[in-house]
């Protein structure tokens, strides 16, 4: 059903047919439930030690909450998830607060992230007073410096408020909370996205050297395609809560084989006029359905140009169909975009 | 001088349809003055499009609401330059007419449909306003009217959505809406500010194909604001490049990703992620972007320039013509170019 099953020694991560549904209620005194969000709906992938694995998609995907069922922030419907052979969805107590120290998240917004009331030296030494056995107190302060010159910062703005820095310091300020109790995940959910474009490549730089000096593996979520495609080694596309496609990176960007994956890849506008006119051009019609009410069958055929009768009535299944990585298309075929 | 002509029947042919001209903007802030803009020149021609491309913070925003005449002043004030609109100067211009090229003559969209739209009013309502107060229709015109532009920009069951609130369209919807409303008056230029922005890639290129579309059809001018390289690449005939209040560089869509004629469109188009290749380093831009109430002496990029020599921290470099069609503010454009 997905790319393992032989050997997952090296999967640091493993999720299975992971489901997240959001209730819809209405009323103001007696609430009804009427239906639900399907936000996350079935979505399985494991995750290699030190490997980056890119989840793009379109907003109302499902990616965030992926995060956040990945970050134990909220329970999943259904479905399972290991952590170095774990299940890392029944932990409680002081296992739970281990796998809190080992899986850390980097979010979108450096403005709204940090706490505008705390130095610097609170925000980033914040995780040590959680988890006290990682850095004892007389340490903390010189570990919170280490951290600071690790992600570029200069050490003596310790005490400085997070209204002091720019943007892009900032999302390095996140990144060095997120690295303080030395985690082996790191979720970057859309790190970059809210960075101008000279801050975002000195981040996503920081972010490569990071991973090779302490083995880090990420789960990279973002909805830029050339930034998923310069981290990732290998990447996911999510459609209205499930993984169309799933590949190495150059299997889903020089052989998609999924209609979705294709039309996002030739929507991204490339930066050379000479390919102006040049480029073939998928435009899909209209925009992504509802999640409380999705399409049957296959999810995207409601803006699908291949879309058949079979499309309507069977769902189909994540697996190898051509270009040997698995896609979730009745009609999947090879067919190169990225110019 | 010519006048705007409120039939529609075109400008005339020679001069530019807008011109803003060495345009200086302070924003007077409890922390000092802030100079926003410091001397902004563009030309923008009846069916062309100019891309006014730039970070947070270069200008390229408030060089547009200055345009349009929806700056906020205070904290707002502009100290020099002209907004010539056919010929004539805007910012000498009485409110009224003003008013009159407001919509008409030149409208505008935003990034944010969802705060730019009324929440308590329909989108009929947002669209027929306009028609009934400047144009003088009966409610029954108007909304016939509202129906034909929504169709126009492509909206499903336009008759029945022009019924709805903002709240129940999608958000590419509600950017086509904006897209209608800001055509309801037939304007002659186009200001879209990161029309695209808040948008889903599938939707963007969907928007975009709307606008140029558009755009052709009825050879309006269009300045589109944005900080996307790719959707520059896609749409623009020329291109004016904002750093610190200033433009850095203009030229032809082509020339500036083929040679960038300064170092800043340089370094910036040098550190994209490539959705073509796959990439291990990307080149970087040291530092950040100056704060505005600091701008450093000389060349204001000279703290981050590759190139930076001694004369780059003393002088402010003039607009040098290093190509025909082209200006670029480095005391060293023509040996970039040659380089290049």
């Amino acid at each position: 059903m997905h790319e393992t099953g032989e050997n997952s020694g090296d999967n640091i991560l493993e999720v299975r047919d992971l489901v997240k549904h959001f209730p819809v209620r209405v009323g103001v005194l007696f609430k009804r439930v009427i239906g639900h969000v399907r936000a996350v709906d079935g979505v399985s992938f494991d995750l290699k030690r030190g490997e980056t694995l890119g989840v793009v998609g379109e907003s109302g995907c499902g990616k965030s909450t992926l995060a956040q069922v990945l970050m134990r922030l909220e329970p999943p419907t259904s479905g399972s998830a290991t952590f170095e052979g774990r299940d890392m969805l029944a932990m409680k107590g002081a296992e739970l607060r281990k796998l809190r120290r080992d899986i850390q998240i980097v979010l979108q917004d450096p403005y709204t992230s940090l706490n505008p009331r705390m130095t610097v030296g609170d925000i980033v030494g914040e995780p040590f007073e959680i988890h006290p056995e990682v850095a004892p107190k007389g340490s903390r302060a010189g570990r919170v410096r280490d951290l600071l010159d690790v992600v570029g910062l200069n050490p003596e703005h310790l005490n400085r408020y997070p209204h002091q820095f720019s943007g892009g310091q900032r999302q390095r300020i996140g990144i060095a909370r997120a690295l303080a109790l030395k985690p082996k995940v790191i979720v970057c959910d859309e790190p970059v996205s809210a960075l101008d474009v000279s801050i975002q490549a000195q981040v996503m730089n920081l972010l490569g050297d990071l991973q090779s000096e302490f083995g880090l593996s990420y789960v990279f979520i973002a909805h830029d395609l050339s930034v998923v495609r310069h981290l990732s080694d290998r990447v996911a596309v999510m459609y209205l809560g499930k993984v169309v496609e799933i590949g190495t990176e150059e299997e889903i960007y020089e052989r998609p084989t999924h209609p979705y994956t294709q039309a996002l890849l030739s929507a991204v506008p490339v930066p050379d006029p000479e390919l102006r006119g040049r480029r073939q051009v998928i435009r899909l019609e209209g925009d992504v359905p509802s999640p409380v009410d999705p399409p049957s069958g296959c999810r995207f055929r409601t803006r699908c140009w291949k879309a058949q009768d079979v499309c309507a009535e069977e769902e189909p299944a994540l697996e190898i169909r051509a270009a040997n990585h698995p896609s979730a298309c009745h009609f999947a075929e090879q067919r190169s975009i990225v110019p | 001088m010519s006048t705007v002509d409120e039939t529609g029947a075109g400008p005339i042919p020679s001069a530019p349809l807008l011109e803003v001209d060495d345009l200086f903007v302070e924003f007077h802030t409890r922390d000092g003055v802030a100079r926003v803009l410091n001397g902004v020149s563009y030309r923008v021609a009846a069916g062309e499009t100019l891309a006014v491309l730039g970070e947070s913070g270069s200008g390229k925003s408030v060089t547009a609401q200055t345009v349009m005449g929806i700056l906020d002043t205070p904290p707002g004030v502009i100290t020099g330059g002209a907004v010539r609109f056919h010929g004539e100067d805007l910012l000498t211009a009485p409110d009224r007419r003003r008013r009159a090229v407001r919509g008409s003559g030149i409208a505008m969209i935003f990034q944010d449909a969802l705060s730019a739209l009324n929440p308590v009013f329909t989108v009929g309502f947002q669209i027929e306003e306009q028609l009934r107060v400047r144009r003088g229709m009966s409610r029954k015109d108007a909304r016939k009217r509202a129906v034909e532009l929504l169709e126009l920009v492509k909206i499903p069951n336009a008759r029945g959505r022009v019924r709805q609130y903002p709240h129940e369209f999608s958000g590419g919807m509600r950017q086509r809406a904006m897209i209608a409303m800001s055509l309801a008056l037939d304007p002659e230029l186009l200001i879209a500010d990161e029309p695209t922005t808040a948008l889903d890639v599938t939707v963007q290129a969907q928007i975009m194909d709307l606008l140029k579309e558009i755009q052709v059809e009825r050879h309006m001018g269009l300045i589109l604001i944005t900080h996307d390289l790719g959707v520059v690449a896609e749409v623009a005939d020329r291109i004016a490049v904002m750093y610190a209040g200033r433009i850095v560089e203009q030229a032809d869509a082509r020339s500036v990703y083929r040679r960038p004629g300064h170092p800043y469109t340089a370094a910036l188009l040098d550190s994209l992620p490539r959705l073509d290749q796959k990439g291990t380093e990307l080149n970087t831009i040291k530092g950040l972007p100056p704060s505005l109430l600091r701008i450093p002496d000389g060349c204001p990029f000279h703290p981050r320039c590759a190139r930076a020599q001694d004369v780059c921290r003393t002088e402010v470099p003039p607009q040098h013509r290093p190509e025909p069609g082209r200006l670029s503010a480095c005391h060293f454009a023509e040996e970039l170019i040659a380089d290049a």
